[in-house]
């Protein structure tokens, strides 16, 4: 397979992916769930036949005018404001005197605080998990390896934060598991394939680093395929058939893993040999 | 040779077994569900600092003590209690109907104090020994009889005697609860509190004041609550789906690798007993990034294994036999497993000691799983894989 020769087309889909991506986090940001900007969810099984609109006239009466009203099938979420309890309990009531049959089904409140918390320790976590990540590659393959490695990790969370901005998905605990398992799956990867250029490039004396990086993802492209494909199993049976309080979240990691399967072969061996002849 | 290894496969497939069997209903019985999961009420209440007063570790475990006894005494069911960093403390309510109003009177400071009209402070309830709710003889409702110790009741006295023809302030967290007229000093130490409470309300302020007023006053920062509809029926069809999935996942291994898919199989089963056993026995709380880090951590664990039949396969190309395949194939294949999974290990264990809440439950999974993972890769898949090498040597078993 000739990925490196190709690996301008790659390094082009990545960029029509992350330049509008960083374009529209300037311009419009992140649509931020309660998990980072404080507020309330409250979610509620009503009827099918009941509009948003009819939803949202009750929101109005609590002068909660602003909040958003989603609906899905019979279920509705509503975001707003930080609610008290009694305030959650008085919309309950009202909707029941509406509607009639109203099932609870989950309420969130997030004060604004925890969220700046979780972004900031999550910023460090992963500036620190990336310097120790270096040391370890550095340590056992070379260094090159880990800057190659490092930056496919930063590839790919602005892919991820690129298109939630895009398509201004919310940024919720789901997202978050999806770009945990993108960092966490791609680093895998990555290293099972370094680890096979560093056994080649033992093997041979004459280094053409085009050859040596083609033949060692060919060598490890069924194991790449493989192991996504038994990965993916379990989540594509749980998107279809699991519960519904975990299908974002599912779904989120699904894209995680796929992206995560595809930086290592065609972003990261292609950064590897940027690095190594320029090295 | 051949005798000896099928004795000890059966042994080896034997206890394995054994051990699935056995510990498949211990720990499914103990392994704690996220709140998330199985539905309840999560609670995250910051201590706000007062003026002067710094909030320290010591404060907070004074706090977290007086809800357990709120909680114990109120009969709160299914409640667990732990202090979060310096200034946080987590409620989290699995098994009553109405958990926020249970959470409603937790988390009450529970201060009294009794003020004159003019709102100085005559007595506060540091002082009180009792409190009891005692039904009204006059009408349905009830009061909170108090009991003051020495010191109280002589300041009770004198509150009594200098706000005599005026009212008393009964004050619960700066809110009037009664304020009845003064007609007379009373001496004796013990007092009434008159209202128009209810036999509950009455038992829940009698329980807050026995068990003390909190040094802080906790406010809510974060508040998750699922409905017992959502968290069963959610559980129940994602459970049934993971088990779909990883029939899957085993069967395609046995499609696709033949007799060592069989064995990644029985790895897998091993894998999965060790895993979760190891979170039932630390108390770990499945929740569900906790489920996102344990789906990866399967992920690699099946990783694991095709690296290593990868290798196998590619040695057996090269004209090597059986045995000598499985020996070169699971040594190079080894060192590629460990450094991608070592690799990973170190996110995981920045994740576990920065993160919080959904972040440390998928770092502590993963962490667990990847552990396991290459613990028995190494152990187990490998030696089953000679066992079976000596019983057989037809390649064609291998795949290739």
């Amino acid at each position: 397979m000739q990925i490196i020769q190709k690996r301008k087309i790659f390094y082009i889909i990545s960029l029509l992916i992350i330049i509008p991506g960083l374009v529209s986090l300037v311009f419009q940001g992140l649509n931020q769930g309660i998990d980072f900007k404080g507020g309330s969810i409250l979610h509620v099984k009503i009827s099918s036949s009941v509009t948003s609109a009819e939803v949202r006239s009750v929101l109005s009466d609590f002068n909660l005018d602003r909040s958003e009203v989603q609906k899905s099938g019979d279920e509705f979420y509503m975001r707003t404001e930080v609610l008290t309890q009694e305030k959650t309990n008085e919309i309950m009531k009202a909707l029941e005197t509406k509607f009639e049959q109203v099932t609870f089904l989950s309420s969130d409140t997030v004060g604004a605080t925890i969220g700046k918390e979780l972004t900031r320790n999550a910023f460090w976590a992963l500036g620190i998990a990336a310097v120790l990540m270096l040391i370890y590659i550095t340590v056992r393959f070379e260094w090159t390896f880990g800057v190659a490695a490092v930056l496919a990790i930063l590839h790919n969370v602005l892919v991820v934060l690129g298109v939630f901005s895009i398509l201004q998905w919310e940024i919720n605990s789901a997202f978050i598991a999806a770009i945990l398992t993108v960092i966490g799956y791609s680093i895998n990867d990555t290293i099972v394939i370094f680890d096979r250029v560093r056994e080649n490039m033992r093997k041979t004396k004459r280094q053409d680093y085009q050859e040596l990086l083609n033949k060692s993802i060919t060598q490890t492209m069924n194991r790449s395929i493989n192991t996504v494909l038994t990965s993916a199993f379990t989540l594509v049976a749980l998107l279809l058939l699991g519960g519904a309080t975990i299908k974002y979240f599912v779904a989120a990691m699904l894209i995680g893993f796929v992206i995560g399967a595809y930086t290592s072969i065609f972003i990261a061996s292609p950064l590897w040999y940027e690095i190594k002849k320029a090295a | 040779m051949r005798t000896k290894s099928s004795i000890i496969l059966a042994v080896v497939l034997a206890t394995l077994g054994l051990l699935a069997y056995f510990t498949y209903q211990p720990i499914l019985n103990t392994i704690n569900l996220g709140l998330d999961l199985r539905g309840g009420l999560r609670v995250v209440l910051q201590a706000q600092e007062n003026d002067g007063e710094k909030i320290t570790e010591d404060t907070i475990q004074k706090a977290v003590g007086i809800i357990r006894e709120r909680v114990d005494t109120l009969g709160v069911k299914e409640t667990t209690l732990y202090p979060q960093g310096e200034d946080r403390v987590v409620i989290e309510i699995a098994g009553e109907d109405d958990p926020e109003a249970a959470v409603d009177i937790l988390k009450n400071t529970a201060q009294l104090e009794f003020w004159d009209e003019q709102g100085n402070v005559l007595l506060t309830g540091k002082n009180l020994t009792d409190a009891q709710a005692r039904a009204r003889s006059d009408s349905q409702y009830f009061d909170v009889a108090l009991e003051f110790d020495k010191e109280g009741g002589d300041l009770f006295y004198e509150a009594t005697k200098a706000t005599m023809g005026q009212r008393l302030l009964i004050v619960l967290d700066d809110n009037v609860i009664s304020a009845p007229n003064v007609d007379k000093a009373i001496s004796g130490g013990s007092a009434v509190i008159e209202g128009s409470f209810t036999a509950k309300e009455a038992n829940d302020l009698a329980i807050l004041l026995r068990s003390g007023a909190l040094p802080v006053t906790l406010e809510i920062m974060e508040k998750r609550s699922i409905g017992p509809t959502l968290g069963s029926e959610s559980l129940d069809k994602s459970i049934q789906a993971g088990i779909i999935g990883i029939i899957g996942v085993l069967l395609f291994m046995i499609g696709f690798y033949r007799l060592p898919g069989l064995v990644a199989d029985l790895s897998l089963l091993l894998y999965a007993v060790i895993v979760l056993g190891t979170m039932s026995m630390m108390g770990a709380v499945l929740t569900l990034p906790g489920i996102a880090g344990f789906a990866l951590s399967i992920g690699m664990a099946v990783d694991a294994n095709v690296i290593i039949y990868e290798r196998l396969k590619e040695e057996l190309r090269m004209g090597k036999t059986l045995r000598a395949a499985i020996d070169s194939g699971f040594k190079r294949a080894w060192w590629t497993i460990f450094d991608a999974n070592v690799t990973t290990l170190i996110t995981a264990m920045v994740l576990m000691y920065f993160g919080t809440g959904p972040i440390k439950g998928f770092a502590v999974t993963l962490s667990i799983g990847i552990v396991a993972s290459l613990a028995v890769a190494l152990t187990f898949t490998r030696y089953v894989l000679v066992l079976l090498a000596n019983l057989s040597n037809n390649e064609r078993l291998y795949g290739v």
